[in-house]
């Protein structure tokens, strides 16, 4: 039962190993988890799984597989208490939903077709319109959005009997499926540091210390030296909202990632092109910008420059005066762009979009031409590339 | 089931069921626990209670961003060695006298099991967790300049934390346990301001609390406030004697609870805060 489930957790994306499935068997030798499903179910979980982003997964791998195997513990009941779902309805429907229900032909023909179903389904399911599952839209289910839908585990509090615990999903939020976790963008990003000694001498430096010894007849002469820090200087500019609100979030990993590997980086945004003016802060972006001559005569030539977006636009954004969606600028997107490139040699554009749709997009193609091709996808291989040309 | 001593939580610190299973499966099977959660949800504290409850010896060792692993087993001082030759010390024969033991050491070298706290392990640089594979796994190291194994006389009971800073290696999650330390519910914070207020009055209890989970599902606030400043703030209300009506939060007058200040920790959260009350309340009438 123990192996099926492993290989359940492994196909639902959780990374679980070999090690981990004998470290649990170890504790259950142990006899920590013999005592109820509760019991076996947090203990399964701090053997397993590693990081709280999957504990959604795992959740609902473990509602799944141990289904109908609860009998083996005990203290678990199969039927769904109907007067604590009752309760439950009372208190999350407002009047207006009430009487809809009621339309309906009321709630007791409700929790009918609810046993009924709850008959008919032999498996978990989830989204849909019929089943009970999770964030469908049958009225049975939790997370959905019919207004009369039956909430099924998705209460608080903490009577652990009435509502399975994994059935509560509550770090539904905390689970993300990017490809890319930081760890892997702060890994490439690695390849860019450039190291020199600055600040306070607190090393010892051997060869200096032996050379200098020597020089000194054999009397002991210490030298230090400053520690290595990373001196890459970073200038990234990124799109923000419109079409990149698909890639936030992996934007923003790629985000956190360089703030944390680099300390001299410097961060503007943009709107779907390089125009006159870039800001630091989107909620303030109407009234605090800065000129990108500024921003280009602040920031010296030693720094790379990495853009951020998906140059998916109006080919007239690139090319015309007075192109912008959002304002009107007197010079062509494409003429600033020129500029911070001619500013800045060592650049490259990352584009979360995947590579295999660029050709179809006029912009990107045109956005590349004036990159010379330095464009580069938000994939592991294509950072490594993009690193390539940056030093 | 193993009959030695049992983690149950502290009569200053509360822990739901689950942190103690996590606890004591990783204490029967001498594994390390890797702890995650918010900020200030008692992450580094649960160390400090788990050795006095089950009255063991404590060590902590607090990583930096400059922190190596190698300096948790030992240093070997060289400049002093090389100095005490020059002036014909004779401290100098024995190279035992120039290695440093670190907080690890230590904890191996205890004659009771020790409890040892490795205190926001993601501050570290990023292979840093990698360099202690080895030392975690079979509790032992080798020292280089003395030829010698160093090995745990007892297993020692390791807590690590971690602010997610950075993700760990695989390698080294797969050898420790892991609990995610969720922010408590309403009815677990009235037990843990209990064990820390004993004797606070029911109304400001209930008016409190309200109040706080009422600025933490604000949306968008940069800093949620977290037990610990839930600690901090009640106990300046009860210093400054606030009544209970004071944090009602109909009280039109009043936008922001009194002491705000313990609760939010940047101006744009209190803007936010003040601008969103402003609009309640201007819906209200």
């Amino acid at each position: 039962m123990l192996v099926r489930f492993f290989f359940l957790l492994r196909s639902a994306g959780v990374p679980v190993s070999i090690t981990e499935l004998l470290t649990l068997l170890e504790a259950l030798q142990a006899g920590l988890g013999d005592l109820s499903a509760e019991r076996f179910y947090s203990l399964a979980r701090t053997c397993l799984v590693k990081d709280e982003r999957y504990y959604d997964r795992y959740d609902r791998v473990f509602a799944a597989h141990f289904k109908g195997a609860e009998d083996l513990f005990s203290l678990l009941q199969r039927e769904l208490p109907e007067d604590w779902l009752a309760k439950i309805a009372e208190r999350k429907f407002s009047d207006a939903e009430k009487a809809e229900i009621e339309a309906l032909g009321g709630w007791e023909k409700m929790m009918e077709t609810l046993k009924k179903r709850l008959e008919e389904q032999k498996a978990r399911h989830q989204g849909g319109n019929k089943w009970i599952g999770t964030a469908g839209t049958s009225p049975f289910g939790a997370y959905g959005f019919n207004p009369q839908g039956v909430r099924i585990g998705q209460a608080g509090g903490r009577n652990r009997s009435a509502v399975k615990v994994w059935d509560k999903r509550e770090f539904a939020n905390l689970d993300d499926k990017v490809e890319l976790g930081t760890r892997n963008i702060k890994m490439a990003l690695r390849r860019l540091r450039r190291f020199a000694r600055r600040g306070v001498p607190d090393e010892l430096a051997l060869a200096d210390t032996i050379d200098a010894t020597a020089r000194s007849g054999g009397w002991l002469d210490i030298k230090m030296q400053a520690e290595r820090h990373n001196v890459v200087k970073v200038l990234l500019l990124l799109d923000i909202g419109g079409s990149m609100d698909d890639h936030v979030k992996t934007c923003e990993e790629l985000f956190s990632a360089a703030r944390s590997e680099f300390k001299h980086l410097e961060h503007y945004y943009f709107h779907n092109f390089t125009y006159e003016a870039l800001w630091r802060d989107n909620r303030r972006r109407f009234n605090e910008h800065i000129g990108s001559v500024e921003v280009m005569r602040t920031y010296g030539t030693d720094y790379k420059l990495i853009l951020v977006g998906d140059a998916t636009m109006s080919p007239y954004e690139i090319t015309q005066p007075g192109g912008s969606v959002e304002h009107w600028n007197a010079e062509a997107g494409s003429v600033w762009l020129d500029r911070l490139l001619k500013r800045y040699p060592k650049f490259a554009w990352i584009n979360p979009q995947p590579q295999s749709r660029w050709r179809h997009t006029a912009s990107i193609e045109m956005t590349r031409e004036i990159l010379e091709g330095r464009m580069y996808p938000l994939t592991l291989a294509g950072l490594d590339g993009a690193i390539g040309a940056l030093t | 089931m193993n009959t030695a001593a049992e983690f149950r939580g502290t009569d200053r610190y509360i822990a739901t069921e689950e942190l103690m299973a996590a606890v004591n499966a990783a204490m029967v099977l001498s594994r390390p626990l890797l702890i995650k959660g918010e900020p200030g949800t008692g992450k580094t504290l649960l160390a400090n209670e788990i050795a006095r409850s089950l009255h063991k010896p404590f060590f902590e060792w607090h990583i930096k961003s400059s922190t190596k692993a190698q300096q948790g087993l030992y240093e070997y001082d060289a400049v002093s060695r090389l100095r005490d030759s020059q002036l014909g010390d004779p401290r100098v024969k024995d190279i035992h006298n120039y290695i440093v033991k670190g907080d690890l050491w230590e904890a191996f070298d205890c004659d009771v099991q020790p409890v040892l706290l490795i205190d926001e392990i993601d501050k570290a640089d990023i292979e840093f967790p990698n360099d202690l594979l080895r030392e975690l796994d079979r509790m032992e190291f080798y020292v280089y300049e003395t030829r010698e194994t160093v090995r745990a006389k007892h297993r020692p009971v390791i807590v690590i934390t971690s602010n997610n800073e950075k993700e760990l290696p695989d390698a080294f999650l797969r050898r420790c346990f892991f609990h995610y330390i969720r922010f408590p519910d309403s009815a677990t914070m009235t037990q843990i301001i209990d064990v820390h207020f004993p004797g606070l009055k029911r109304e400001l209890l209930h008016e409190a609390l309200s109040a706080f989970f009422r600025i933490r599902d604000t949306p968008g606030l940069k800093k949620k406030p977290t037990t610990s400043e839930l600690l901090d703030w009640i106990k300046l209300l009860v210093t400054e004697d606030i009544p209970p009506e004071a944090l009602r939060s109909d009280d039109a007058k009043k936008l922001i609870p009194p002491l705000y200040g313990a609760l939010l920790k940047n101006e744009q959260d209190v803007h936010l805060f003040e601008q969103l009350l402003f609009l309640h309340r201007r819906n209200a009438r």
